[in-house]
């Protein structure tokens, strides 16, 4: 008994820490205030001001596009590289799952650094197309360690019963193989849009001065001051993807969930 | 055990052969030309660019070969900052291993087959945006913040602790103590249960079972997390930005500060001493990750 009150206990105190931050700025977004650190009584005015707000408008939506089609692509060049590499011998997909995990492992100042320097020697303006490639490399990795262990769970024999029913490999490919390994792409997918959204450091290096994201506009109001609205945002934000994946859990207790099995 | 050996030859060739046995689509080689995009891809983007970044970091401006990048390191405001990096990256792993390894067991044994939610909770606060979340810790820290108004109500003395260095090693244990919980979770929940039951069956004990049979077994997934936290924790410049106000300056602030001035000789110079500690970083992480090919980082 008191040991397993010690264990809630203690999960209790991470889940505070994790999401004290969140619940604060939750809080800030309904305060009256303008000052960060001044309570001055509840209000949605920030929620109003949000969407009048040309700046903080362009920013989510290049975000959001960013975010999406770096996943999507990543998604797509990933998934062929997962197959392929599972159908390797060992040394060549060491090799690859080594070049894989690069990004993973290095540091985001470094990747980002490396691909400023790359895009200014091929004479490529910084701007919208460097960061979705930039977002599309760091991306590719999480979608293929959520595709591998899916591929290696696969039982060979199905996709060869196809083939002798007399289904073409592409035809098997997306009746048998697809479907099988599809929690992992979504899951890839769905990782890979995470990371993208929640990305500064990269961007930052990559962006140029024409554009901004959601964090790079941030960072640049964090000396003199963060606009309320963007705390009402990332309020709408995360309560959006929170009633997302509670609905998606909740159908997920009869039919498998898709999203997480990372 | 008196199975002939002929047929435990045989047996033993047959799960080789079942092991050997992978998903081949149409002709193999077809298959592998799938791959074709991804390596063009990180060839250009991952393997040039980090060469670039050698090229940049041994010449000058005049494209001569030099290495007075690289020696700028031991001027002392730059010797500083990677010290000081090195001090709270290190102190930043050892809390985030020491916060996360008790949680991944509990969350081993009260989620068996939840394990999507553990991986939920743990990412979730990503959708709040990394800098905002940090800027929250502000709020939490500073002089008449959250945290020193409950301690007055509690009577308790009040902390200074923001723009000091242990409120940036609070921001990096915050920030990365996630990528350390995950990977330890991950090798904890496929540990075969009936190695641990047949501990128990042998005598051992609770913490005999933990010691002989748990941790050596969950090592490779304590390595990637001290990876995932220390490389980053190095590396930061908006942590130390957010939370150390203007006058303690990490690696990554100079760094970053280096190619903001467009001294991008100097910064890469100096990119390159840091790359030394995460080359050696990866070596350790691969050492320990050989059968794996990287699954445990997620």
């Amino acid at each position: 008994m008191v040991k397993k009150f010690f264990e809630r206990f203690y999960i209790g105190i991470i889940l505070l820490f994790l999401y004290a931050p969140i619940i604060i700025l939750i809080g800030l977004s309904f305060n009256k205030s303008k000052s960060r650190s001044k309570w001055g009584g509840f209000t949605f005015h920030w929620y109003k001001e949000l969407f009048q707000n040309r700046e903080i408008m362009n920013a989510l939506y290049t975000t959001l596009i960013i975010a999406f089609l770096s996943a999507l692509i990543a998604t797509i060049i990933g998934t062929a590289a997962a197959i392929a590499m599972n159908s390797m011998r060992k040394t060549p997909r060491t090799i690859l799952m080594g070049i894989t995990n690069i990004p993973m492992l290095n540091a985001d100042i470094v990747t980002g650094i490396s691909l400023m320097l790359i895009f200014v020697a091929l004479r490529y303006t910084l701007g919208f197309t460097s960061v979705l490639i930039a977002h599309i490399t760091f991306n590719i990795p999480y979608v293929i360690l959520s595709v591998m262990p899916k591929l290696r769970q696969l039982n060979p024999s199905t996709f060869e019963a196809a083939l002798d029913l007399g289904a073409t490999p592409v035809y098997a490919f997306f009746k048998v193989i697809l479907p099988d390994i599809f929690p992992g792409v979504i899951s890839g997918f769905f990782l890979a849009f995470t990371m993208s959204l929640d990305d500064f450091v990269i961007t930052h290096f990559t962006k140029g001065p024409s554009i901004n994201t959601l964090s790079t506009k941030i960072y640049t109001e964090v000396r003199k001051g963060i606009k309320p609205e963007m705390y009402a945002l990332s309020t709408l934000l995360f309560v959006t993807v929170l009633l997302l994946l509670i609905i998606i859990n909740r159908r997920g207790v009869t039919k498998k969930a898709p999203i997480t099995k990372i | 055990m008196n199975v002939p050996l002929n047929v435990k030859n045989r047996l033993q060739q047959k799960r080789k052969k079942d092991h050997d046995r992978t998903l081949k689509i149409g002709k193999s080689n077809n298959i592998k030309l799938l791959s074709f995009p991804y390596i063009i891809w990180m060839a250009g983007f991952i393997i040039i660019p980090l060469f670039m970044i050698l090229y940049y970091g041994l010449t000058n401006k005049n494209k001569h070969i030099t290495l007075e990048n690289i020696t700028l390191i031991s001027n002392p405001i730059n010797q500083k900052a990677l010290l000081l990096a090195l001090e709270l990256a290190l102190i930043s792993t050892v809390i985030c291993l020491l916060l996360a390894y008790p949680l991944a067991l509990i969350l081993r044994k009260s989620h068996k087959r939840n394990n999507s939610f553990i991986v939920l909770i743990m990412i979730l606060p990503m959708w709040m945006n990394f800098l905002l979340r940090t800027i929250a810790w502000q709020n939490i820290l500073e002089k008449t913040g959250v945290l020193n108004n409950i301690l007055s109500l509690l009577n308790l003395p009040t902390l200074n602790i923001i723009n000091t260095p242990t409120a940036i090693v609070l921001g990096m244990v915050y920030n990365f103590l996630p990528f350390m919980v995950l990977p330890i979770y991950n090798v904890l929940v496929k540990i075969d249960k009936d190695v641990i039951n047949a501990a128990r069956d042998l005598g051992a004990n609770g913490w005999q079972t933990f010691a002989k049979i748990i941790l050596p077994l969950s090592i490779p997934g304590v390595i990637s997390g001290i990876t995932m936290v220390f490389v980053p924790a190095l590396t930061t410049f908006v942590i130390s930005t957010i939370l150390g106000g203007s006058k303690i300056v990490l690696i990554g602030n100079v760094i970053e500060q280096q190619f903001r001035l467009g001294n991008w000789h100097t910064g890469s110079g100096l990119s390159l001493v840091l790359m030394v500690f995460i080359l050696l970083s990866m070596a350790i992480l691969s050492k320990y990750d050989k059968e794996s090919e990287g699954s445990h980082i997620w």
